[in-house]
């Protein structure tokens, strides 16, 4: 889908890793999820590539300290998150115990 | 257990070459490092050559294997030295703050044995039956495929 969007190596690169670091997450926080890639225009026009990441498992406590590089509860380097938001251009975070979580993240071409 | 057994481990005089030539889900690259390991202890290697021109993507996990399979082998008295990173992989890897603390990395295969034939030759005064023709010839053959 990158690809026939015209996203350029680099771009598809990050989206690549971006859809490894959080559907991985999905997996080892909740078990299962869902992920959903769309075509998306921003308010100026320009087209883009939406990812969305949602579970309904546990939900993150607090979501400032796992946006931290370096903070993993799950053993891993705590790169996932902070990663993933450096790697796109916008990046939103909405967890809670009763509803899970999700991310949902935008590259712009 | 088919996907674990893709990714050969082959060695040339002391060196093991290791050409991932396939994307790896995580059980196949937990898989290649303990037998990256076990292949270590048998055959008395000195030296680990990852080749990871393949690769379109390597993601936090991967990057720390890389990292633990070198910290790992130079308990071992092995170096470890990935070759091959394609540049968006590089850009993806700073962007994601991995460093790959301890990997020695290099553009390609030849740069690889250089490297580590700089490092036995510095190291060794008995180079044994070892020889660097042949692993420069089994570099030129990679390189072609």
């Amino acid at each position: 889908m990158a690809v026939a969007l015209g996203f350029r190596l680099i771009d598809q690169t990050r989206l690549v890793t971006v859809t490894s670091e959080l559907a991985r997450n999905v997996v080892k926080y909740a078990r299962r999820g869902r992920m959903i890639a769309q075509p998306t225009r921003g308010e100026d026009g320009r087209e883009g590539l939406r990812l969305i990441f949602e579970d309904t498992g546990p939900g993150i406590p607090d979501i400032n300290a796992a946006m931290r590089d370096g903070f993993t509860t799950g053993g891993g380097l705590g790169k996932g998150l902070p990663g993933s938001k450096r790697l796109m251009d916008d990046f939103r975070i909405e967890s809670s115990a009763e509803h899970g979580t999700r991310v949902t993240v935008v590259r712009w071409l | 257990m088919d996907g674990l057994q893709r990714i050969p481990i082959l060695k040339v005089g002391r060196v093991l070459i290791v050409p991932i030539q396939v994307d790896m889900d995580d059980q196949t690259v937990m898989h290649l490092q303990e037998r990256i390991l076990s292949e270590l202890e048998r055959t008395g290697a000195r030296g680990v050559l990852i080749d990871i021109s393949l690769l379109e993507m390597v993601d936090s996990f991967i990057g720390r294997v890389l990292s633990d399979i070198a910290a790992m082998a130079r308990i071992m008295d092995a170096r470890t030295v990935v070759v091959g990173m394609q540049p968006a992989v590089a850009i993806t890897l700073v962007e994601l703050g991995l460093e790959l603390r301890g990997v020695d990395t290099v553009l390609n295969v030849d740069e690889g044995i250089k490297l580590l034939r700089c490092e036995f030759d510095f190291n060794e005064e008995d180079e044994g039956e070892f020889s660097w023709g042949e692993l420069s010839a089994f570099a030129e053959q990679i390189n072609r495929s």
